[in-house]
């Protein structure tokens, strides 16, 4: 069995308000830094995982994005692996 | 309806299963029945409420994890039969993470907690959840939410509207939601979802009782 780690990043889809994010923005705007255009805020889940290859991992890694981590109707999903 | 029993679904973190439970038996002398979400024996119940809270501690996001309970799994038959479910709050988010209604509920756009009573139009009278005349008619009931915004995509909500199946719209747009959805059932009209809370309008003594009928309809055949 080989293991990978797995970082998947959740993020709200473009057309989808991120009220968090503006809010976010308009303190970092009040700290003083300047030129931000564009303040959007996501998740990042770390996943420890392992099975035979990197196919097998990654598709256990799809189901669980598609049907738990994100919710498709709201947020999109990609993700990093690395073979430990 | 003498032996009709509700059962009122109880998730770790559920907060107004009682609420649910004794306005349906002290204001409309209904049987109800808890159901500890780990349960997927529906057979002694004949409609289900899915009630508010924070199932599973919001954890993720609201109502993702309650859909992988089994009294959740369980469901689908029972909605499947024609059965009556109706989640509030919490619920409705439960009903759109599970797919038995579509879209989601995200947070609030001001990012408040909103906890008042809101102006209500009834848009759809499917499923007979809301006593709607001739005349367009608008209920108050209490919010009380942080992410209650109901979004979806603009085929979904041209399907909603073409299909009848927006129940509620808010007056005043609180939370952002798209065309100020409230509430809405799935095309054969046995499961309704909405944010706002009709177990806590029941009684003159607590402002008001426009929530009885969405209530006393669940027994609707």
């Amino acid at each position: 069995m080989d293991q990978f780690a797995v970082k998947v990043f959740v993020r709200l889809r473009p057309s989808v308000l991120d009220p968090a994010g503006e809010a976010t923005k308009s303190a970092s705007i009040k700290l003083g830094a300047e030129g931000i255009k564009s303040l959007r805020i996501g998740k990042m889940i770390e996943v420890k995982i392992e099975g035979n290859g990197e196919n097998e991992v990654r598709e256990k890694i799809d189901l669980l994005c598609d049907r738990l981590f994100a919710n498709t109707v709201i947020e999109d999903y990609e993700y990093s692996l690395e073979k430990l | 309806m003498d032996n009709f029993t509700i059962g009122v679904v109880v998730f770790p973190g559920s907060n107004c299963d009682r609420d649910v439970s004794w306005a349906l038996e002290g204001c409309l002398d209904i049987r109800t029945k808890y159901l500890w979400h780990e349960s997927s024996d529906l057979s002694d119940v004949d409609a289900i409420v899915l009630p508010g809270g924070f199932s599973y501690g919001d954890y993720l996001r609201c109502g993702a994890i309650a859909r992988f309970s089994p009294l959740i799994n369980a469901l689908d038959g029972f909605v499947k039969s024609g059965k009556r479910v109706l989640g509030i709050c919490n619920g409705f988010q439960i009903l759109t993470e599970s797919g038995f209604l579509p879209g989601a509920l995200v947070a609030n756009k001001n990012l408040n907690f909103i906890c008042d009573d809101v102006e209500l139009d009834i848009v759809s009278s499917k499923g007979g959840w809301f006593n709607n005349g001739d005349e367009k008619q608008t209920i108050k009931l209490p919010i009380a939410h942080g992410q209650g915004r109901y979004h979806c995509d603009s085929d979904t909500l041209k399907k909603l509207v073409d299909n009848e199946l927006i129940a509620l719209r808010y007056k005043n747009n609180p939370n952002g939601s798209s065309f100020d959805i409230a509430g809405i059932t799935n095309e054969k009209g046995n499961v309704l979802g909405l944010m706002p809370h009709p177990e806590r309008a029941c009684d003159e003594t607590i402002g008001g009782t426009d929530g009885l009928h969405t209530l006393k309809s669940l027994i609707l055949k």
